[in-house]
């Protein structure tokens, strides 16, 4: 199989204006004519979905929560980047490519990473435009602030709640177009298959979640944006409900799964209390603009953080990284935290934590100031903790938070499947092998108002007069597998919850192929995952029927495609032995204990192939070819 | 600490509900209510008996998914709270704990604790929004906003549209939830355009769900998980009024 990206000629400031120039577009007449499925609602499949209905596209949008205004998108704390340089300090559109083709170690497209750039400068202004309350200067223009990553100042926000307000803005959108009947919005409800006709994907099988019934829907193009997979992993930053079911069964009907080892641990998240914890949670990272993370020097220190003199605190990403200290990437920050835990100098229980201390920075601005800036964060923080982190330093410590990896797309985010598309994160484009902070909502956002609505209209002017409706065959077939694998996970009957084997599956795969990986671990995982499997398929209960609300049969699907997911992800992380970004082989470091790359022999995207249950998934390679930006070994020193 | 709870079970939305009791032993305070459930749950499915069914997300107070009535408070005892966000140190060791579905006529039960809070989202549809294509809008820095507008924008804008508000309502109004929305866009430049059509079409439509009137009862302030203040209705109110009084007045002129 051959991969063609479809990267316009050109420049490459000039590459997305020469194509957005020689794509076809569909008169407003004929858009009428044409369905568009979008799966997911939070700010890929939200924002895409109102921008096709105002250009006058039938739309049909899915989500498994009870309101598109819940889709986990919501949760995003700190920030969204946009190369305004509103505050003078030397940003511009070519250097947040730049940062983020570094940040992502350079296993990105440079191409797409460009037009994100470039795009960022619009979204602010819609979401201005929107009414999203971003927070203001006292003269009324828009404030920033700094993230991880970058030493400009560039990301727009509204308190901790940016993901929420930005969701909010993209919902009311998407509201305005459920309201016009552009869009039909089918709240709780579930795809779970793809069809395809003629190598084309034609529909979705899903299942209303209420009423349990299995339905088929036809459409002209199916757009898959249902958000990351860190869920593979049980304990994650994710909603409970985030799933990889969307993305994993197209896949198993022909779509390249690329790069599925790169994940992202966040670095400050909530560390674990106990047996019964159900998900982890973040603290944004914008709270490391102003908190110091440190650990004792010595190991047998068990005094309280106050009691601990500055001299024997170890300031250890200060120390190491002198010039961007605090905010190193999102990979250094969570792999030196697990080093020094590694070395038994972690705080709290289980040793798994490191401080966070604003002490300094409540002296130097005063806490009304930390207050403003970080207020909800310290409430959340003190509700799950007990804690106050103002006059006590948080406890974090590093947890799966975001997947770089998804269906490989070309530079018009369509699969190889033809007129299947993957936005967001659902897809693998912009992020490389690891992804900047505030770089997310930016992505989310670029793809559904501004990349999509153009790029499928290219495929649809192709396909004028050419619909399907739900009675062809291939609506038949698929129902039926998508039945008969219902009810299998109802007739299994046996003594373990479902639960029970995605903990198990979590730990196995955090364990083998979480903050670092080796050969020896990846090969043991890829015998053990299958074992689970099959105990999963011999053994889960699933009590009550699909007749109806069902939350356990719901869990269970996604579990059982969590399971040959995290052998794929084992499978890619085991072929590729060099380090890079949030992919660690602890086989490929440098003296001091620094991801390694190999760019001579790694430098591809990684895009697996299924070929049946039986069979071994083949692997595809996209050359990555840089012209803009200089492959450097990354330093944050 | 051990715990005894009493559930509300009900199979289905037509199917007659009751309280159900079981014991919840060795809960940690750390836990968070939902796991504490979760527990419960995995213990019930070895036994045979089916899990308790409720709505829950992100798990960190955000995304509004989750509800319940926590000895007859919206979301528990803890103020500026949400359930999934309560924890298990808010109770001692042999507290008995009921739990119900929130109450509303607007809400409908779908299974034991989950509701149908549709009716929210066809508040927000009727115009709880700014109409702007994508594409159309001016550089963002071009509509200057003051810091305290924005400020009092966001407040409102938090709303997460649990349903607390309503559940809380002795009239089950949902007052609090459509003032937020009116007031987040009402104090924004760029919301004025469409200010007085849009409290005209979400009044109609709140008045046209079934949920109650507002009798100032402040219940849904005090029990909102993100502490939402009921000045907010009097803005509402006063938009409205306005808006009102305005097309009698324009009828008159002719």
């Amino acid at each position: 199989m051959q991969l063609n990206a479809k990267i316009p000629e050109g420049p490459i400031d000039r590459k997305w204006e020469r194509h957005r120039f020689e794509l076809k577009l569909v008169n407003p007449a004929n858009k009428r004519s044409f369905d568009i499925i979008v799966v997911g609602t939070g700010l890929a499949g939200g924002s895409a979905a109102a921008s096709l209905a105002e250009l006058g596209y039938n739309v049909k949008a899915f989500c498994f929560q009870d309101s598109p205004r819940r889709a986990h998108s919501i949760a995003a704390q700190g920030g969204i980047n946009a190369a305004k340089n509103y505050q003078n300090d030397g940003d511009s559109v070519f250097r947040l490519f730049y940062d983020t083709v570094k940040g992502g170690d350079y296993r990105s497209r440079e191409a797409n990473v460009h037009r994100l750039a470039e795009l960022s400068l619009n979204i602010i202004d819609q979401c201005a435009a929107q009414g999203v309350p971003f927070a203001r200067e006292y003269g009324g223009t828009l404030d920033n602030r700094s993230f991880g990553g970058a030493q400009v100042s560039r990301t727009f926000y509204a308190r901790g709640q940016t993901g929420q307000q930005l969701l909010l803005g993209a919902y009311q959108a998407l509201a305005r177009q459920i309201a016009a009947r552009r869009v039909k919005m089918y709240p709780r409800c579930e795809m779970l298959d793809v069809v395809l006709i003629d190598g084309r994907a034609r529909g979705i099988i899903a299942r209303d979640l209420v009423t349990g019934r299995i339905e088929r829907h036809a459409a002209d193009a199916v757009v898959l944006a249902t958000g990351g997979y860190s869920n593979v992993f049980f304990l994650s930053t994710n909603a409970k409900g985030s799933n990889a079911t969307a993305i994993w069964r197209a896949h198993r009907r022909g779509a390249l799964f690329a790069n599925p080892c790169f994940t992202q641990i966040h670095p400050t998240c909530i560390p674990v209390s106990g047996e019964h914890q159900s998900k982890l949670t973040l603290m944004s990272e914008s709270l490391r603009n102003d908190g110091r993370i440190w650990v004792p020097k010595d190991a047998d220190d068990e005094r309280p953080a106050a009691q601990i003199p500055g001299e024997e605190r170890d300031y250890f990403l200060e120390r190491k990284y002198p010039s961007f200290g605090n905010l190193v990437p999102r990979d250094v920050a969570s792999r030196n935290a697990k080093e020094v835990c590694d070395e038994g100098r972690g705080v709290g229980p289980g040793g798994l934590g490191v401080y966070l201390d604003f002490a300094d920075a409540i002296q130097r601005v005063g806490r009304d100031t930390i207050e403003a800036r970080y207020g909800n964060l310290f409430e959340m923080y003190e509700k799950i903790t007990g804690e106050d982190p103002y006059t006590v330093p948080m406890r974090i410590y590093p947890a799966l938070h975001y997947t770089m990896g998804g269906l490989w797309v070309d530079y018009n985010l369509m699969t190889n499947i033809e007129g299947l598309y993957a936005i967001g994160e659902a897809n693998f484009s912009d992020h490389g092998a690891n992804r900047l902070g505030a770089s997310a909502l930016m992505q989310g956002l670029a793809d559904g108002y501004f990349v999509l609505p153009y790029t499928i209209g290219d495929y649809l002017a192709q396909h004028m007069g050419d619909h399907v409706d739900t009675d062809h065959p291939a609506f038949d077939a698929v129902e039926s597998e998508v039945q008969a694998r219902v009810d299998r996970l109802l007739a299994v009957g046996g003594s373990r919850t479902v639960d029970s084997f995605h903990r198990e599956l979590g730990k196995l795969l955090w364990d083998s192929c979480g903050m670092a990986r080796e050969e020896y671990g990846l090969k043991k995982a890829l015998e053990e995952i299958p074992r689970l499997r099959a105990e999963f398929w011999r053994d889960v209960t699933v009590l009550g029927s699909g007749d109806g609300i069902n939350q356990a049969l719901e869990k269970a699907g996604r579990v059982a495609d969590f399971f040959e997911l995290a052998e794929l992800m084992c499978r890619d992380a085991l072929e590729r032995t060099e380090s890079c970004g949030g992919h660690f082989r602890v086989e490929s470091q440098t003296p001091e204990g620094e991801a390694l790359r190999d760019d001579d022999n790694f430098s591809y995207v990684s895009a697996w192939e299924h070929r049946g249950d039986d069979a071994e998934p083949v692997q595809h390679r996209e050359p990555l070819e840089f012209e803009n930006v200089k492959l450097t070994q990354r330093s944050y020193k | 600490m051990d715990l005894v709870l009493h559930v509300w079970r009900q199979s289905g939305p037509d199917a007659e509900g009751r309280m159900v009791r079981y014991e919840a032993p060795g809960v940690d305070p750390d836990m968070s209510f939902l796991e504490m459930l979760d527990v419960v749950n995995e213990r019930l499915q070895a036994e045979g008996e089916e899990p308790i069914v409720f709505d829950h997300d992100c798990r960190e107070g955000i995304c509004g998914a989750c509800g319940m009535m926590i000895n007859g408070i919206a979301h528990g005892p803890q103020g500026g709270t949400t359930a999934c966000q309560l924890h298990m140190r808010h109770f001692s060791d042999g507290d008995e704990i009921w739990i119900e579905p929130w109450r509303s006529a607007a809400f409908p039960v779908l299974k034991d604790l989950m509701v149908d809070r549709s009716a929210l989202d066809r508040i927000i549809q009727a115009g709880g929004y700014i109409s702007v294509n994508t594409g159309s809008a001016p550089d963002a820095n071009e509509v200057l906003v003051p810091k305290t507008d924005a400020e009092l924008a966001f407040e409102a804008a938090a709303c997460i549209g649990c349903g607390a508000c309503v559940a809380q309502c002795p009239n089950g109004a949902a007052h609090l939830f459509t003032a937020a929305k009116v007031s987040h866009l009402g104090l924004l430049p760029q919301g004025q355009p469409e200010r007085r059509i849009r409290v005209e079409r979400m009044v109609a439509q709140m008045e046209a769900e079934a949920f109650g009137s507002c009798t100032n009862h402040r219940e849904c302030e005090i029990v909102c998980p993100k502490e939402i203040s009921i000045d907010y209705i009097a803005r509402m109110n006063r938009d409205f009024l306005g808006t009102k009084l305005r097309g009698q007045l324009q009828a008159k002129a002719g």
